[in-house]
């Protein structure tokens, strides 16, 4: 998502950073252009009119023309209006949903057909059980569509969610009465209720599901919307919202290629935040929303917190300790590798790594449609799997045959081999010479920060296609892992929270 | 000065937005319809069995008042702004405005502004015109790509691929269309080759034993491809007219999900090189501009034959259609306007592009020429 607007906002906003000083049609010339971006990204057209005068009102005022550097003055106001628009910054201290109420608290889910209602129940229902401790009782009031009701509860038996028996022949208020009772009786936290999809012009329905709300009174009431929606995003979440008291946004299918316009209107229609992105076919596939990281994101400006989160979650600690030490020590052998090449996955891969650094968005243009393979990873993984425990501790024993003989065991070609190990020993000479100077401060403690990351970070836009050479070897099939990616993973030591990010271009 | 909620209620988010101002205004200055479609809502619904209340109504009406209510508020934009004025600058940019709302997209839209500029710039010139002239230009973008979905019956079975992002409506509209073939005296199967959602077999099969036809189905989980190979093996062998394959929905940008369905299709020629005999790909009436890369996508991985859209009952118009149409060149099968089973039209250009637009008003409600003669 965002990636199109992204390079439409980057194009127009780039052309300014070269210019000295800016006129005020420099300025309107930019924002037309701009206005544009934002329609062709499906953002609402009374959304973007206010969106614009409010960046046209400031940029052209004395706070830019007169700035040092005027074209990073607009930059600024565009991003600054960004998050206002999806919806200011995120407080840390505010839960993202409200549950503190007397037990059980009511999670109502609508929106139109095909939304993702039920798919992002089941998300929510296993995040809130995995990470919040939270005991969570889905139930389905979808009795339109066929099987809607099964595949609730199908989706529960899979991920471990309770979900309430099915009565069939029960009205949706009867249901909703049902699951709350059954949630108090049950010692639930928590009951997510799964509306059947509606169109807002539908008055029965709609009168229904406020009916719903009405029975329930649920905490909190969540619009789950597709981030693919055009102009229409704003007419349904106001009837939304004029019927239930939206108390969140649900973006689904932000894996998408949209270009997240309904993100950018539905914040300012309904005055609700959005609270979660819907970001993959698997069920834990479901983010928090952040404003600030998102505006970072179509701007280009990367989200590397998004990054360190999701590292922390899926990075083992211990093992990232273990070989963190290890590195220090200059110890780095293909196990430890291989672990890395894991964890590495357990990310998202690649393509979800890349797409999160800063500038990226770039290079994977000037790469002409670099496609970042994750079987590459596997491949690698595969090439050490092969290998005996010895080979693994003492990569110098590697001879021509034995690489013959793991090349065939990994169904690769022996040059992919040599490059695993060409691949190895460079990072293991890095970390050597890293372990000399400064290591300390790089694994100790609170100033957690990877160098590498660091130098892609640092990295000037223009001089970017400079690296490509490295990332293109990727698309082989087990070419070597960008130098900088390499020690990603691995650092997830106690300094993770503290990366970069801050340090920025 | 009408007082009619619903009419509040569409243009609430336009109120809001200054620029508008003087749309709404026009727009709320005029005797507006009454849509028969906004049936009132029973007051003590505590559980009232599903209110479909029109079900009477035929089918031509359903369609009608679906595409009319998403109409209705362009259609009165136009009508506020155009109301006997010269044809100015500003003028030609709050149309284009409205336009956009449609979804149509920039580039068609200023196409279509760009040419009524350049024939009627600086004249008179009322709403009536206006929309007539958008409706011909659409019209004439959509009028050639048309085509009903037709059985051709040298084919033992037509195979018939339905493809598309989640949650578009593949599976109903598999169903209606199943309905309607064994309707007009085919025989049908359906494969449910959606293996991945959970209960998206189930749900096909409630849909199969509406339309009665057969379904054939794997458990959960299992090869998409394999099904379908062996439900052409089993369509061939008791010589079935049309076998309906249903996928698993997929953003068109997660390659290994359309290198699935590319080996489904891989899978299913090797029985019959010429099948599958038509790709419909299924797009939903709410989709943004996102619809042309789904449409460039998939029709690179699975050649396909014609649209579907669906959806076109609720607020959202469609007009996206018309980009797809223009750059593609698509035939556009049908559209879906609702849950039921015969929610189901063939597409036709004139009708599509008079409700884009707001100049059917057979909803009973809409009627431009008075309008414009009280004003």
């Amino acid at each position: 998502m965002f990636e199109t607007l992204s390079d439409r906002l980057n194009g127009v906003l780039n052309a300014l950073t070269r210019r000295g000083s800016l006129s005020e049609a420099d300025v309107a010339a930019a924002l037309r252009e701009v206005r544009v971006a934002l329609l062709e990204a499906d953002v609402a057209l009374p959304v973007v009119k206010t969106f614009v005068d409010a960046v046209r009102e400031r940029a052209v005022g004395a706070e830019v023309l007169r700035s040092v550097q005027p074209g990073q003055m607009v930059i600024k106001i565009v991003h600054d209006e960004l998050v206002q628009m999806l919806g200011g910054e995120i407080d840390p201290a505010q839960p993202l949903l409200n549950l503190n109420v007397a037990p059980p608290a009511v999670v109502l889910m609508a929106g139109l057909q095909g939304s993702g209602k039920t798919t992002s129940t089941a998300k929510l229902g296993l995040r809130l059980t995995k990470r919040e401790n939270k005991k969570v009782l889905m139930a389905s009031l979808d009795v339109r569509r066929p099987a809607a009701q099964e595949q609730l509860r199908i989706l529960g038996a899979d991920t471990g969610v309770a979900t309430l028996p099915v009565i069939e022949g029960q009205m949706p208020v009867t249901i909703a009465r049902r699951a709350v009772e059954a949630a108090k009786l049950g010692g639930y936290d928590i009951v997510i209720l799964d509306t059947a999809g509606r169109v807002t012009v539908d008055e029965a329905l709609m009168q229904e599901v406020a009916d719903v709300a009405a029975e329930t009174n649920p905490v909190e009431t969540l619009l789950v919307a597709d981030s693919l929606t055009g102009q229409d995003a704003v007419k349904t979440a106001e009837a939304f919202n004029a019927r239930l008291n939206l108390t969140g946004i649900v973006l689904t299918r932000a894996d998408g290629d949209g270009r997240g316009g309904a993100a950018l209107s539905m914040r300012q229609v309904t005055g609700a935040p959005i609270k979660f992105l819907g970001v993959g076919e698997k069920m834990d596939a479901i983010e928090a929303f952040d404003a600030s990281r998102i505006a970072n994101r179509i701007l280009d400006m990367g989200d590397v917190v998004s990054l360190v989160e999701k590292a922390a979650e899926s990075i083992d600690v211990e093992k990232a300790e273990k070989i963190a030490a290890k590195m220090k020590k200059g110890t780095f052998d293909l196990e430890d590798l291989a672990e890395q090449l894991r964890q590495m996955r357990r990310l998202g891969g690649m393509k979800s790594i890349m797409g999160m650094l800063p500038g990226m968005g770039k290079m994977k243009k000037q790469a002409g449609g670099l496609d970042m393979d994750d079987k590459v990873l596997i491949h690698q993984e595969a090439i050490i799997s092969s290998m005996t425990p010895d080979e693994r501790a003492r990569p110098k024993l590697l001879n021509a045959s034995r690489k013959k003989r793991i090349a065939k065991g990994a169904g690769v070609q022996v040059q992919d081999v040599n490059k695993l190990i060409k691949m190895h020993r460079q990072m293991a000479d890095m970390m050597k010479k890293m372990g000399k100077s400064g290591m300390k401060g790089l694994f100790g403690g609170a100033g957690g920060a990877m160098p590498d990351m660091g130098a892609l970070q640092g990295m000037d836009p223009q001089n970017a296609l400079g690296q490509m050479p490295d990332l293109s070897k990727l698309t082989g099939p087990a070419g070597g892992l960008p130098k900088g990616m390499g020690g990603l993973p691995g650092l997830g030591g106690p300094g993770l929270p503290g990366l970069p990010g801050t340090k920025k271009k | 000065m009408s007082n009619d909620p619903t009419e509040k209620k569409r243009f609430g988010w336009l109120r809001s937005k200054d620029k508008a101002a003087e749309v709404e205004t026009a727009a709320a200055a005029e005797p507006v319809e009454q849509p028969v479609a906004e049936i009132v809502a029973p007051l003590e619904t505590s559980d009232a069995p599903e209110p479909v209340a029109p079900k009477k109504r035929s089918f031509f009406q359903r369609l009608k008042s679906g595409l009319a209510r998403s109409s209705s508020s362009l259609s009165e934009g136009i009508t506020g702004i155009f109301t006997k004025a010269k044809l100015d600058a500003r003028t030609l940019e709050e149309l284009e405005d409205l336009l956009i709302m449609t979804d149509l997209g920039v580039e068609t839209v200023t196409g279509i502004t760009a040419k009524l500029a350049k024939d009627r710039f600086d004249k008179e010139i009322s709403s009536q015109e206006i929309k007539q002239f958008v409706a011909d230009e659409i019209t004439r973008v959509l009028d050639p790509l048309a085509k009903p979905f037709e059985v051709n019956p040298s084919y033992k079975p037509h195979v018939v691929l339905m493809v598309g992002v989640n949650g578009t409506g593949k599976t109903t509209t598999l169903g209606k269309m199943a309905a309607r073939e064994i309707a007009s005296g085919h025989k049908v199967m359906i494969a449910a080759c959606d293996t991945f959602r959970a209960a998206a077999t189930e749900q096909l099969k409630v849909w199969g034993e509406r339309a009665g036809a057969p379904v054939i189905s794997a458990a959960p989980g299992a090869d998409a491809a394999g099904l379908a190979f062996d439900a052409l093996k089993q369509a061939r062998d008791e010589s079935v007219d049309v076998l309906f394959i249903d996928t698993a929905g997929r953003l068109q940008n997660k390659t290994e999900l359309m290198a699935e369905l590319e080996k489904i299709i891989r899978v299913i020629k090797k029985q019959d090189e010429t099948a599958p005999h038509s790709v419909l790909l299924v797009l939903d009436a709410t989709t943004g501009q996102n619809a042309l890369s789904q449409v460039e996508v998939f029709k690179a991985v699975t050649d396909v034959s014609g649209l579907v859209m669906t959806k076109l009952d609720g607020t959202a118009r469609g007009g996206i259609l018309v980009a797809v149409a223009a750059k593609y060149g698509l035939p556009l099968h049908a559209i879906g306007v609702g849950e039921d089973i015969d929610d189901f039209q063939p597409f036709e250009a004139a009708a599509f592009s008079a409700a884009l637009v707001g100049l059917d008003g057979l909803d009973g409600g809409i009627n431009l020429d008075a309008i414009e003669v009280s004003v």
